[in-house]
């Protein structure tokens, strides 16, 4: 058990890296602030295909076949694709796997997605259970809309809180290098269910997830938010951010400025986003884009990312249910 | 934290509804929409021999233009200012059929579009016939019918 840390946390003493990487996102995402911390912005999102479903798995592929070519790895040498979205069954990932001979490892926690399925990439590197993991995640706002949502030309308010799901794929090769981004730690999050019924602001109903998992790491690692150059969370959108700041300040957590929200800062402001950008690409793109330019152009040697997730089904919501969240966190270091 | 304790926090902090302006938005625009179906009804009752004839008309008309307007991927951006405004009028009633329509054609004509469109009008059916007929209900009461 030397591998673990406190309660939560478990390091990576072999220092996987990130040795390729790629992120895709849509002409929305594309006007956004963040548009030239991303690889590719794709002119539309339908891409020729029949169904927007059918666009996200694409996007998906073409963010793990540009990760795979940029480190001219073949995909025989990839042991493991961890790979998830917000669809049911993760059915995204699936047909994007279909393509693959590798083991296919589908992973879901909603927004978190992202770092739950890096956490566990290292984790099988670090066990010796691999010496290429490859990782990806995908969401498209058409495709989450209808299936949390209501369909897309409906004549519908969107409140300030509500998120706009990214359009998107982000991937990363993960293994053993000279050099290249770390992973070194990662804190996988327990279920948080504050009670919070309002799918409309899932920003809420995700802070006391993000709070949990950044207390347990902090905890854990003995250190302050002060040892990270940025904490980037993601999606808690504008709202969501305002309740972490207030949970962290009223357990007088220190720092607070090195805090950053994926989610927030994906849209400009002008873009009618509501609380800004979710979706399973959101903190992927975000941390694969802006984190890593952060830590390749030397402005950042050390990155903490806190991927939240609301864990709902549109099922329970329309049960009257509660909102399960959940909040993963990695460490990337230069 | 508790939960209760969080839940107020949120109650506490979460951001106003702009209640007085899309108040005003929906005013403005369920106002317009109706200024419309006006417009059509006042031509439709130069054309056409009564008025029963001349509102089935205008209906006809306002359903197509709340149509070809979503089918164009504008009635979405009408009812984010306008509200209640766009949804109430009878133009927001065929814009939710239509969004239904063209959201589920991928699953198919009959057990997609068919089947799904009226999965968000359904309510309005189902209620409208409900109270159409605890109204005529009541009238035959009243007048003695029965």
């Amino acid at each position: 058990m030397s591998n673990r840390l406190g309660a939560q946390t478990v390091t990576f003493s072999k220092e996987p890296r990130i040795l390729s990487s790629y992120t895709i996102v849509g002409p929305m995402e594309g006007k956004g602030p963040h548009a030239l911390d991303f690889d590719e912005i794709l002119p539309d999102d339908v891409l020729n295909q029949k169904t927007p479903e059918k666009s996200e798995r694409l996007i998906l592929e073409m963010a793990i076949e540009k990760t795979l070519s940029k480190n001219n790895t073949k995909l025989d040498d990839v042991q493991f694709l961890i790979a998830g979205d917000l669809l049911n069954q993760i059915i995204s990932s699936t047909f994007a796997a279909t393509t693959y001979a590798a083991p296919f490892l589908g992973v879901y926690g909603a927004c978190s997605t992202f770092a739950q399925a890096m956490g566990l990439g290292a984790a099988l590197l670090q066990g010796d259970f691999a010496s290429q993991v490859l990782v990806g995640t995908a969401s498209h706002y058409q495709t989450a809309e209808r299936q949390f949502r209501y369909p897309i030309e409906l004549n519908i308010q969107h409140q300030v809180t509500n998120h706009h799901t990214v359009t998107g794929a982000g991937a990363a090769l993960l293994g053993f290098a000279d050099q290249g981004p770390r992973i070194t730690h990662a804190t996988f999050g327990a279920v948080v269910d504050m009670g919070l019924k309002d799918p409309n602001d899932m920003g809420s109903a995700m802070a006391p997830a993000a709070f949990a998992t950044i207390k347990q790491h902090l905890q854990d690692t003995e250190l302050n938010l002060d040892a990270y150059d940025m904490v980037l969370t993601g999606d808690l959108g504008k709202q969501g951010r305002k309740m972490l700041r207030l949970l962290l300040e009223k357990e007088g957590i220190q720092g607070l400025d090195r805090l950053q929200d994926g989610g927030s800062k994906i849209y400009g402001d002008g873009q009618k986003t509501g609380a800004g950008g979710s979706g399973a690409a959101c903190i992927a793109v975000m941390t694969l884009g802006y984190a890593l330019n952060k830590l390749k152009s030397a402005k950042a040697r050390r990155v903490l990312i806190v991927a939240t997730g609301a864990l709902l089904s549109s099922l329970t919501v329309a049960q009257g249910e509660s909102i399960p969240c959940i909040a993963h966190a990695i460490v990337l270091e230069a | 934290m508790k939960p209760e304790d969080y839940q107020k926090l949120v109650q506490q902090h979460s951001p106003p509804r702009p209640l007085l302006k899309n108040m005003l938005w929906a005013f403005f625009v369920g106002g317009l929409i109706c200024t419309v179906g006006q417009v059509a009804l006042n031509i439709a009752e130069k054309i056409e021999r009564t008025k029963a004839e001349a509102s089935a008309v205008t209906l006809a008309i306002m359903i197509l233009v709340g149509t070809v307007l979503t089918g164009l991927g504008v009635y979405d951006e009408i009812a984010e200012k306008g509200g209640a405004g766009a949804a109430i009028p009878i133009t927001g009633f065929a814009n939710t059929v239509t969004s239904a329509a063209m959201e589920f054609r991928r699953e198919g004509f009959l057990l997609g579009m068919a089947a799904k469109m009226f999965i968000i009008a359904g309510p309005v059916i189902v209620f409208g016939i409900l109270s159409g007929f605890i109204v005529a209900l009541i009238k035959a009461l009243i007048l003695g019918l029965f």
